[in-house]
């Protein structure tokens, strides 16, 4: 899954761009593109130029699992304790090297007790998440009740592996997470655009991965609290803040208890020094 | 007159009746008995077999009782080829959304697939509704155990104890009679027995006359339904003192 342009982030874009300087290194296409950074200017030919050149890219070379690293740099967490599940996601809207937007919220509620976060490509998101979401609606409308979050988890899977297999795949990362209305049992579930699909105590998404995983491994237990959750979720940021080399613009927070869905107020302004 | 108004399905009469789901519904009422029960801990379904021979193969041959998914059975009476045709299309439709969501269909829910499978027989289709009402008897974490009735108009209702088919009136007001809130799955096969025998021409039943079926839950908490053997059924009929005698047998 992991392929080397893939892993490219941008300290190593910049040592690329010093060594070309040198040397002639052949790039492929698509990275070529890549390198060039948005020019703002409307109408500058060169600008043009880059635009044509994306849409090649498109056409011809397109495929699923190339990635953008902007959407590895988007954080997802998710964590589950005694009688709740924590859904988190970063504020920033990223386009390339863009931050459009500080205050996104990458999450949409299905129902009353479940909660889906996403990244991915830009538009596919919103419209997996909005798709989704209706149908949930709508099988509360005609059913009278709501499905649970376990139900939804296999709803979603199904559908991205029909994407998937389609001419134009959507290309969303997700965790579902909630609250059974009938057991009260949290959960969650991690899925992918591959259609992979995991019921999981806590998860990430990204790069964020790489740094939150081995923090919720070593302090994450099945019987927490929503406060002790919510520590264990900061000592996941700050470790993001010190080693994450984009500023994420913070996290929003949500919780799913018995009672729905709630808006968890989360420190963003705290600045954490390099250990 | 009424010939006017009873030839095809989706026309009123002046008295806004429609005369083919009526003539379906008396149908069904020459049909044998059926009867549901529910009970604290599980549900009871009974149905009186009208084709009895000798010569009929007793364990392969289900005349009334079927499987529709993990957590539902039903028991049919009517004409058993339209019900063939109404069952295949709920073990489909149990077994799609089973695909999809991953967890059993909700009872209510695959009661309503049929039932509005058969409202469109009364509406459009120039063809006759399906001659059969069904009993239902399921679980789903919701709503627990729970017991339906379905006639051919598509209509549809939850109940603690029904009947259908032949001598259906008598059975109803024998279940109002004997039916007891927060009855055990045991104490609701006796009555289902005991009101069997006495809606049957027979006082004196046996096996090759009836079929049996209970949906309950396991000491571990899941559920289960059990279609009953022959053997089965002669040991609940004796215990409740309705076993026909093994030397006056009839043709």
């Amino acid at each position: 899954m992991e392929d080397d342009s893939g892993h490219l982030n941008s300290l190593a874009r910049a040592c690329l761009v010093s060594l070309q300087a040198e040397a002639p290194v052949r790039v492929p296409r698509r990275r070529q593109f890549k390198l060039q950074l948005p020019c703002p200017a409307i109408g500058n030919d060169e600008n043009r130029a880059s635009q044509r050149n994306l849409k090649l890219a498109r056409t011809t070379a397109y495929h699923p699992s190339l990635t953008k690293q902007s959407a590895k740099m988007e954080v997802l967490l998710g964590i589950t304790g005694k009688d709740f599940t924590i859904i988190a996601a970063s504020k920033a809207a990223m386009r390339g090297a863009t931050i459009l937007k500080a205050s996104d919220d990458k999450t949409r509620s299905l129902n009353k007790h479940t909660l889906m976060a996403f990244s991915g490509e830009a538009g596919d998101t919103v419209q997996f998440a909005e798709y989704t979401q209706a149908n949930a609606q709508l099988y509360s409308m005609r059913n009278g009740t709501d499905l649970s979050p376990s139900a939804l988890a296999n709803f979603v899977r199904g559908e991205l592996a029909t994407s998937l297999r389609s001419r134009k795949p959507y290309n969303v990362n997700l965790l579902l997470g909630g609250v059974d209305p009938i057991t009260h049992k949290p959960s969650l579930y991690w899925l992918d655009y591959l259609a992979s699909l995991a019921k999981v105590p806590y998860a990430a998404h990204g790069y964020a991965q790489y740094y939150c995983l081995s923090i919720l491994d070593k302090h994450h237990h099945p019987d927490i609290t929503l406060h002790q959750g919510i520590k264990l979720l900061n000592l996941c940021t700050d470790e993001l803040k010190r080693r994450l080399p984009i500023d994420f613009k913070g996290m929003t927070v949500k919780a799913v208890t018995k009672d729905g869905i709630i808006d968890i107020e989360f420190d963003d302004d705290k600045v954490v020094k390099m250990a | 007159m009424a010939r006017r108004y009873d030839s095809r399905t989706t026309i009123f009469s002046p008295e806004g009746r429609l005369y083919q789901v009526e003539y379906a519904l008396e149908a069904i009422s020459h049909a044998g008995t059926a009867i549901g029960i529910l009970a604290k801990d599980g549900i009871v379904l009974a149905a009186e077999r009208k084709v009895t021979s000798k010569l009929l193969e007793q364990d392969t041959s289900a005349e009334k009782l079927y499987i529709l998914n993990d957590n539902m059975i039903c028991a049919v009476a009517g004409m058993t080829a339209d019900a063939n045709i109404l069952i295949n299309y709920a073990r489909q439709a149990a077994q799609r959304y089973l695909l999809t969501y991953n967890e059993d269909i909700p009872c209510e829910q695959l009661v309503r697939r049929l039932c509005d499978l058969k409202q469109g027989y009364t509406q459009h289709g120039g063809l006759r509704p399906f001659g059969v009402s069904f009993i239902y008897a399921g679980w789903d974490p919701q709503r627990q155990f729970q017991l339906y009735l379905s006639n051919p108009s598509g209509n549809y209702g939850g109940w603690k104890a029904t009947s259908a088919g032949a001598n259906n009136a008598s059975a109803q007001s024998l279940l109002k009679q004997d039916y007891k809130e927060d009855c055990t799955l045991k104490e609701a096969c006796a009555m289902a027995v005991k009101v069997l025998s006495k809606t049957m021409d027979s006082t004196k039943l046996s096996p090759e006359k009836i079929e049996f079926a209970t949906v309950g839950q396991t000491k571990d908490g899941k559920i289960y339904h059990r279609l009953w053997s022959a053997d089965e059924i002669t040991a609940l009929l004796k215990e409740h003192d309705l076993a026909k005698d093994d030397n006056t047998e009839d043709k």
